[in-house]
Parts: structure tokens; sequence; C-alpha cells
């Protein structure tokens, strides 16, 4: 680990609101067995240096974007001002339960709606005592700020959301961040590869569940190493294809958020605190501060977009009956 | 016990947190003033036919209880609790109180291991059940006066494939009928889930608005009516077989393998299912469906 902790330094690219963005593992073994394996002890330990961090950086707000909350009628964001429950996770429910009380930063929440609204998404609130907040940001609610002494706001992942769509949800983020005036650590929750070994847990190997898993894990992580969020953004599709086992997500997004509310470039000074398995999916802590000094090997090939008017099929070259998704009239076809 | 227990009944039983909210039962904080009457009335008809049966336990797949390492069986004996739904939570916010049949889930738990399948008990008391088992409970039985059993939906078909999930669902359904019988008790299963599942992604300003309500796509209907034909012609063996392509033309939700469990219990019945009723919820495609068993 870097000791000294950064001081962001904000090019035209970057979301000068955002104190530093964090990509951090949901699976509830660090925070209810640190010592069932060395590899969730690790783990443990590295999000505790991450809580240190994200305490010295005083952020008015944590941000959470969870791919453990899925949401299919748009987008939903958490709005109850406490909510509060005991966990248990569906799968891990041996492990033990969660008791959390959080902090929601409702005005946050109204004006990311709104902003949300204004750029053409479906959004809503969502405000209901005993609601399932999902086990990816009850795990990393309570291990980075264990005391709730931060405010948090927490925004689903829409399952069927594609790239444009979900640049924009991270562009409404950051719309919001400026109207309230919140200064805010960014979080993407979510595992790298997600290939569970199927096997009973107590046989199960500390490994990564397939090689192939293993080598992109290890690609993403030599990018984000280097600060260039933005390529691994784009490398998102193939990522999916790749290390990914969903039959209904559409794709892997918790990279196209997080670069677009942080800013889409590879202007950042990475550092990855851990990367271990947790029953063959791959669990890394990443965390990505904004700097001036951006990283080389520029991959930029997609095209940005300011409103969502529906997907556009990159690699394919579909065009949407109503757009190509970036605001302009489909052209006829000669 | 000496006497051999049985299955008595199988259903479809479509579990979409639409038909609790527009039946208004007291359990559920928010109300409607109508709404999916084609599906509720499946239900009081599958509740009336209940009536003239006598069984001790409702047992309930569903697929919103869903592990990725095995299947797992509710083994504490009573949860108490509030479900919210975490897609419909304006429609879905029920207070449960129910009864779990701890023995007969740990024999069929051990009875799969046997068989070689990775399964667990869920002893955890603070464990919150899903919708998919609440509102299949609900519909069919609304006195909550029978203890159940809860099976998870292990996600062999987005891991693998159909056909995987299909081996597995057989051999779950054979440890479930053996330790049935071993029982003594009667038991009527709930296969939790719709047939098509492709559905909008916007809902109208009233949710029971119902002159908005219709199948997503004509092509899934005409999968859905085919797999209903099947049911009243008793031709389960074809239900097998056309499973995997009916499941990737309409996203349907048997992936989570109810179906197919339910049918292997019952030793692939050959009598044909009686319906009780078909009808969508935000164009998906709902069908109530019956078997007795033999």
């Amino acid at each position: 680990m870097k000791d000294a902790l950064k001081t962001p330094e904000y090019t035209e690219a970057h979301c000068k609101n955002v104190l530093k963005g964090f990509v951090l593992p949901g699976l509830p073994h660090p925070l209810l067995k640190p010592d069932g394996r060395p590899a969730w002890k690790k783990l443990r330990q590295a999000y505790d240096r991450v809580a240190k961090e994200v305490e010295a950086l005083n952020p008015d707000l944590i941000l959470i974007y969870s791919t453990y909350w899925a949401s299919i009628l748009g987008h939903q964001i958490q709005a109850l001002p406490n909510p509060s429950w005991t966990l248990v996770d569906d799968e891990w429910h041996d492990l033990g339960s969660i008791p959390y009380e959080f902090s929601t930063d409702v005005e946050f929440a109204k004006a990311y709606n709104q902003a949300n609204i204004e750029r053409g998404l479906k959004s809503r609130l969502t405000a209901y005592e005993g609601f399932p907040i999902d086990t990816g940001s009850v795990v990393c609610l309570k291990l980075l700020d264990p005391n709730n002494k931060f405010k948090s706001c927490i925004v689903s992942s829409n399952i069927y959301s594609d790239r444009a769509e979900q640049i924009i949800l991270g562009k409404g983020a950051k719309d919001a961040l400026q109207r309230t005036n919140r200064k805010a650590v960014v979080i993407s929750i979510s595992s790298l590869s997600n290939r569970y070994s199927i096997v009973e847990p107590e046989k199960c190997e500390d490994a990564i569940s397939s090689k192939k898993d293993e080598e992109w894990n290890q690609k993403f992580i030599e990018f984000l190493e280097k600060g260039r969020l933005e390529d691994v953004s784009q490398l998102s599709r193939q990522f999916h294809r790749e290390a990914r086992v969903t039959k209904k997500v559409v794709n892997y997004k918790p990279f196209w958020w997080l670069a677009s509310v942080m800013g889409e470039t590879n202007a950042y000074e990475g550092e990855v605190y851990e990367y271990q398995p947790v029953q063959g999916t791959g669990a890394a802590l990443i965390g990505l501060t904004p700097t001036a000094q951006p990283a080389p090997d520029l991959e930029f090939d997609e095209d940005n977009v300011e409103v969502f008017q529906g997907d556009r099929n990159v690699l394919a070259g579909d065009q949407e009956e109503s757009g190509d998704g970036f605001g302009r009239d489909e052209e006829p076809l000669q | 016990m000496s006497t051999k227990g049985k299955i008595v009944a199988g259903c479809m039983a479509p579990h979409p947190p639409h038909l609790v909210y527009g039946e208004n039962p007291p359990q559920n904080e928010p109300k409607s003033e109508c709404g999916w009457e084609t599906l509720r009335w499946a239900y009081e008809r599958l509740r009336d036919s209940l009536k003239e049966i006598d069984y001790d336990v409702l047992l309930v797949h569903s697929p919103h209880w869903r592990t990725q390492i095995g299947t797992h069986f509710l083994g504490y004996p009573e949860f108490k609790s509030l479900s919210v739904d975490p897609i419909f939570p304006h429609l879905f916010r029920f207070h449960y109180d129910l009864k779990v049949d701890v023995d007969l889930a740990r024999s069929i738990h051990d009875r799969a291991k046997e068989k070689g399948m990775i399964v667990k008990m869920m002893e955890n008391p603070d464990f919150r059940i899903d919708y998919g088992t609440i509102t299949a409970l609900q519909m069919t039985r609304p006195e909550w006066d029978k203890p159940i059993i809860g099976i998870s939906s292990v996600g062999r078909s987005a891991y693998f494939s159909m056909d995987v999930m299909q081996e597995e669902m057989i051999k779950l359904g054979e440890a479930t009928r053996e330790a049935i019988e071993a029982s003594g008790k009667k038991v009527v299963l709930l296969a939790s889930h719709s047939l098509s599942h492709r559905h909008f992604i916007t809902e109208p300003e009233i949710p029971e608005d119902m002159s908005q309500e219709h199948i997503y796509h004509h092509g899934q209907y005409l999968w859905d009516m085919k797999m209903i034909d099947l049911m009243k012609k008793g031709d389960v063996q074809t239900i097998f077989d056309v499973m995997t392509d009916f499941t990737e033309q309409t996203i349907s939700e048997c992936d989570g393998g109810g179906l197919m469990w339910m049918l292997s219990a019952m030793g692939m019945p050959t009598t044909p299912a009686k319906i009780h009723g078909y009808g969508t919820v935000i164009g998906t495609g709902n069908v109530v469906a019956e078997w007795r068993g033999q």
C-alpha cells in the first residue's frame, strides 16, 4: 500500500466533486468471517485500510453503485433517511446476520433522481421501511463506515441497461454532486470475475475458478493500477463476455458508471489494495485518485453521450428506430 | 410413521406480487382498487379444488431465493417478518408469519445429498423469506395454517445450461418424492413461477390499470399456449423435451427449475393438468395449473 493520502489533482475531464473512487467487492466473507480463510483476512485488512482513507478524506457523501442491487423498472435510488434491518444473505446465511442502520443523504438522492429524469432516464426514489438493501452495499458501508459517520446514497444496477444508459446514470450523479455541492467518495461494488466454484465452501480452494477469469482479472488490475479507468471502462463488454456469468444482465457496467461520474479519462493514480478469490470469484479493492498526469496507451474509441435516447449496438452497428442513442436521427439505409 | 406419504397435488403457482396487491389481504401494506382478476380468479379455483383434498404440508420451490452453491432448504421452525419486493416495493410489503416442517425439509436435504447434490439447510432465524415463496403460498392457502417447506432455486441454467438444470431438478424431484413417501405425510407441491417472462420495463401510473396489461409479445404467447396445451394433454415428456427451447425463446422463468422439479417429484404424470387460468402480469405469461397425485 502506498502510505500517503493522495491529494486529487483535477483536469477539465474530472468531476471536481469526487475526492476518490473505489471498486470494492460485496460478498460478506470479509465482514462476517475474516478469519475463515487467509484470503478473506487479506480482504478485510484491505477494507480496513480503505476505511481509514475514507475517514481521512472526510467526504460529505459516500455514493454507491451496487451491482448487487438489481432493478428492472428503470433506476432506483435509496431515499429512506435511516434504513435499518438485519440482513441475512440468500447464499451465505450460515456466515451470520448483519444488523445495520445507515444515514441516507435524502437531499442528494432527490437531486440525483431529478438529474436522471432530466437526462432521459427512468428513475425513481425508493423509501420504504424494510426495503431489502443489497448485501454488497451493506457489507461495504459496514466495513467502510462502521460508526455511521458519513451520509450515503445507493443507486441500483438496472440489469437491462447498456453502456449509453449507464454513462448517463454516471452523468446524472455528477450533475447531482455539482448541484448539491457535495464532496464525495464514489464506489462501484462488484466482483471482477463472478464465476463461483461450484463445490461446498469447505472444499473450495482459495483460487479463481477458471484460468481465463484469472487472466482477465489480472489484465483489469494491471490497467487500474496504472490509473487507466477509461480503458477499463471501454473493455467492459469484452470482460463481460470473457469473465462474467450472467444470462440476464446485459453487460458489465460498474466501470462505465464509475468512469462517467469521476470523469472519462485515464488520468488517475491507481492503487490495488488487495485481490483475492472468494469461492472462486475475483474480489479486488482498487482506489483511483484524480491526477493531472494521465496514463499512456489511450485506447478510447467509444462515443460520449449526454442524453439518453436509447442504446446503440456499438459492435454490430445497429441503430434504434428512435435514433442511434447519441441524439442523432436514424439515417436511412442505403 | 407406517403409512406411506404422498404428493396429493402439484401446482403451477406463479408469484407476481401484483396478485397479492390486487387481492388486498390485510398483511400487505399497499392497497389496490382491483387488478389481474383472470389470475386471481384462477387462484380462487385452485383454492376451491384443493379444498377437496386433505394435506399436511405445502412445499414451495421459488426462483427468487436464488442460490449458486447448491440447493438450500428452509431449516428453522418459524419465520415472522416483513417481506418487501425489491422491484415492486410499492406493491408488496407483506407481513408474514409461517411455520416450517423442518423434519421433512431435512429429509429431502439428506436424500438429495445421498444422490450427490450440493445442498444446505438454512438455519439462520433472521433470514427473510422471498416474495416468490410468500406470494405462491398466500394465493394458494391464505389461511397460513399449514406448515411449509421452502426450497431455493440453484442457478445451474445460468452457469451451465437448461439441460444441466433439468438433470439436477430431476434428481431433486426424486429426492423430494422419496422423502415425502418416507414421511407418511400428504404434501402439495408449488412450482412458483411464470411461463414466458419477457416483460415491460415501465408500468402505468396506476399499476392496476388493466387497459395497459397484455402479453409482451405474440411469439411468447404462442409458446405459452403450446406449453399449456401439452399440460392439458398430460404430455409431460414433451414438456421436458421442449423446455430448453421454450426457456430460451421466451426468457421463461422455468429456468429456475420449479416445474421440472415438481413433475419429476410427481413421477412424470401422464394425466392431464387442470388449467385454472392464464393471465399476464406486466407482459409475462402465467398459468395456474394443477396435477393431482396418482
